[in-house]
């Protein structure tokens, strides 16, 4: 895809993820919208679907996941509406029983063990492809995620690409006042990582990060500066997007602004 | 005389030229017995370092790749440290993964309460999907793990720290099934793991008063046998149940509770009773606690 067929395709993937929740009146539109991007370029253009293998590590972003197997036919885009119901099969968090999914995910500070056991059993066998996990920056005040970032290191799984989705928010508040998420970038260099910073809502810039891990000898974190709720005006840096659906005024005026 | 977990650590070296096999340690490889497969096959042995979570969610990713994934540390780490990472990516992913928990309940002895999980049946058997499996000796560790290499779906296979005498040559084993010594009418004990061996002497000895009495291993834990259950509750007078563990949620609480529902029928449980362990040499802490043969006689002498 060029750059601009891949934003077309995230304002696509935005306004499912707004209709998604806003019918299902209840979900997490904030950190879907500031991931959405980073998983247009890895669906849409990046993964090798036979080869490559995506871990949600970040859960509760489910509907940007939805949406994005949606968008590549792994499962019916009319089912994208009955997120949450009763008699659906998307659940508001993963569930590997969905068509396209490796592991249920939810429970934060995962994602990244699961990833790792991806990469070594590639590495053991000699297969080619890449593993991606998408990480929260708040998610990764989990200690099992440094767990994680260890193990990584000492088995050189350079197949292993991350994302920190950089929002900047958590539930409580700013990232810096709930817990002190500081230095990002040296914490995971000094875990032996591979660190890139970029703009994540830059569609080249997301193409050239992931492009940049292939000669790379060590497991990758790519920390993407987003902004939470990204797309839609009134959700834009506002923490109380990160788990709430909109109204029908709401919806309304996001889609609308989701259209152009 | 081997423990279980010996018996693990020989048949993962059997089992070892399967290239697909891979074993996970947690910086425990030496106590859990995984060093004897390490040795052999070090490509294939992946240490985490002191991180259970990590050790599971890694044993995972390698079991949704395809790999016949054994994870090992202590039962207390694994059941406890571990238990949101066995619940929400090893079950509810549906790995196929192998949950080896060594050094359970207070057979530990010496290390004492921090390191005696007397909670991991409970914990694991109230998992969604989960297999829950304790040998009583070697031969059946070595059987029961061979059943769970083949066996879809998470599954725990709870070892012990210290020697058991061996109790089977060739007997069958299988996935919810259970194994009785004796016809007697007068009582039945139900034991699992390491109380098995001692509610066989303690059968011994009460057939020399002219008391019979028939020993249940449950090596199956979930799923449980309750056909044979209900039989033994059936046929025999008194119902007993041993285990190293608490009686709040071990086999006397499952045993309890197959009754309730299909005979209803008086158990009297042996076990910890809602209290931590203690330091000591396990025999010692077993005799501290009632995990006994005498205490089982006792039952069925008193009255």
């Amino acid at each position: 895809m060029t750059i601009e067929e891949l934003e077309n395709r995230a304002r696509l993937l935005r306004k499912d993820i707004v209709e998604m929740i806003y019918n299902a009146k209840s979900g997490h539109p904030g950190g879907s919208l500031s991931c959405i991007d980073i998983m247009t370029v890895l669906f849409h253009e990046k993964m090798n679907m036979d080869e490559d293998r995506f871990v949600l590590s970040k859960g509760h972003c489910a509907p940007a996941y939805y949406a994005c197997l949606a968008s590549i036919g792994k499962i019916p885009h009319e089912d994208l509406n009955t997120l949450r119901k009763i008699d659906s099969y998307l659940e508001g968090h993963p569930s590997n029983k969905i068509n396209g999914i490796d592991v249920s995910s939810g429970s934060l500070g995962q994602g990244l063990s699961v990833a790792n056991g991806m990469a070594l059993a590639k590495q053991l066998d000699g297969e080619r492809g890449k593993i991606y996990c998408m990480l929260g920056d708040g998610e990764i005040e989990e200690g099992q995620i440094w767990e994680a970032a260890m193990t990584a290191n000492k088995y050189s799984l350079n197949n292993v690409v991350a994302f920190v989705d950089y929002n900047g928010l958590q539930i409580d508040g700013s990232i810096m006042d709930v817990k002190g998420v500081n230095n990002l970038k040296e914490k995971f260099e000094a875990f032996g990582w591979n660190v890139q910073e970029i703009n994540g809502h830059d569609m080249q810039a997301i193409i050239d990060a992931i492009d940049n891990t292939n000669d790379s000898d060590k497991p990758n974190v790519i920390i993407a500066k987003t902004i939470k709720g990204k797309g839609v005006s009134f959700m834009e840096n506002q923490v109380g997007w990160h788990g709430k659906a909109p109204n029908e005024e709401e919806y309304k005026q996001a889609m609308e602004e989701l259209s152009k | 005389m081997i423990s279980t977990r010996k018996a693990y650590g020989e048949f993962l070296t059997e089992i070892g030229d399967n290239p697909d096999v891979v074993v996970l340690d947690a910086d425990l490889a030496a106590a859990t017995k995984t060093d004897m497969f390490k040795k052999e096959y070090p490509e294939r042995h992946i240490d985490v370092g002191i991180a259970e979570q990590d050790l599971v969610g890694t044993a995972v990713g390698l079991a949704l790749s395809g790999k016949t994934v054994f994870a090992s540390t202590f039962a207390m780490f694994m059941a406890g440290r571990a238990y949101d990472q066995v619940r929400n990516m090893a079950a509810y992913s549906h790995s196929n993964v192998n949950l080896c928990a060594t050094h359970a309940g207070v057979m530990v002895g010496e290390d004492g309460p921090t390191h005696q999980c007397i909670e991991d049946i409970a914990i694991m058997n109230v998992i969604p999907t989960m297999k829950v499996f304790c040998p009583a000796d070697g031969v059946s560790t070595k059987k029961i793990l061979s059943i769970c290499m083949n066996e879809d779906g998470p599954k725990y296979i709870r070892l012990g720290r210290s020697d058991l005498p061996e109790l089977y040559t060739d007997e069958e084993f299988h996935v919810g099934g259970s194994h009785t010594c004796g016809d007697g009418k007068d009582g039945t004990v139900f034991a699992t793991g390491s109380t098995v061996s001692i509610a066989l002497e303690a059968q011994n000895e009460l057939k020399e008063k002219g008391i019979n009495i028939r020993v249940v291993d449950l090596y199956s834990i979930k799923p449980v046998d309750k056909e044979e259950i209900v039989r033994c509750a059936k046929e025999t007078e008194k119902l007993v149940t041993i285990e190293d563990h608490s009686i709040i949620g071990g086999i006397g609480s499952i045993v309890s509770d197959v009754l309730t529902e299909l005979y209803p029928k008086k158990v009297e449980k042996i076990g910890i009773n809602d209290t931590f362990g203690k330091s000591g040499k396990w025999t010692e802490v077993y005799k501290y606690f009632g995990l006994t043969k005498e205490n089982i006689m006792y039952k069925f002498i008193q009255e």
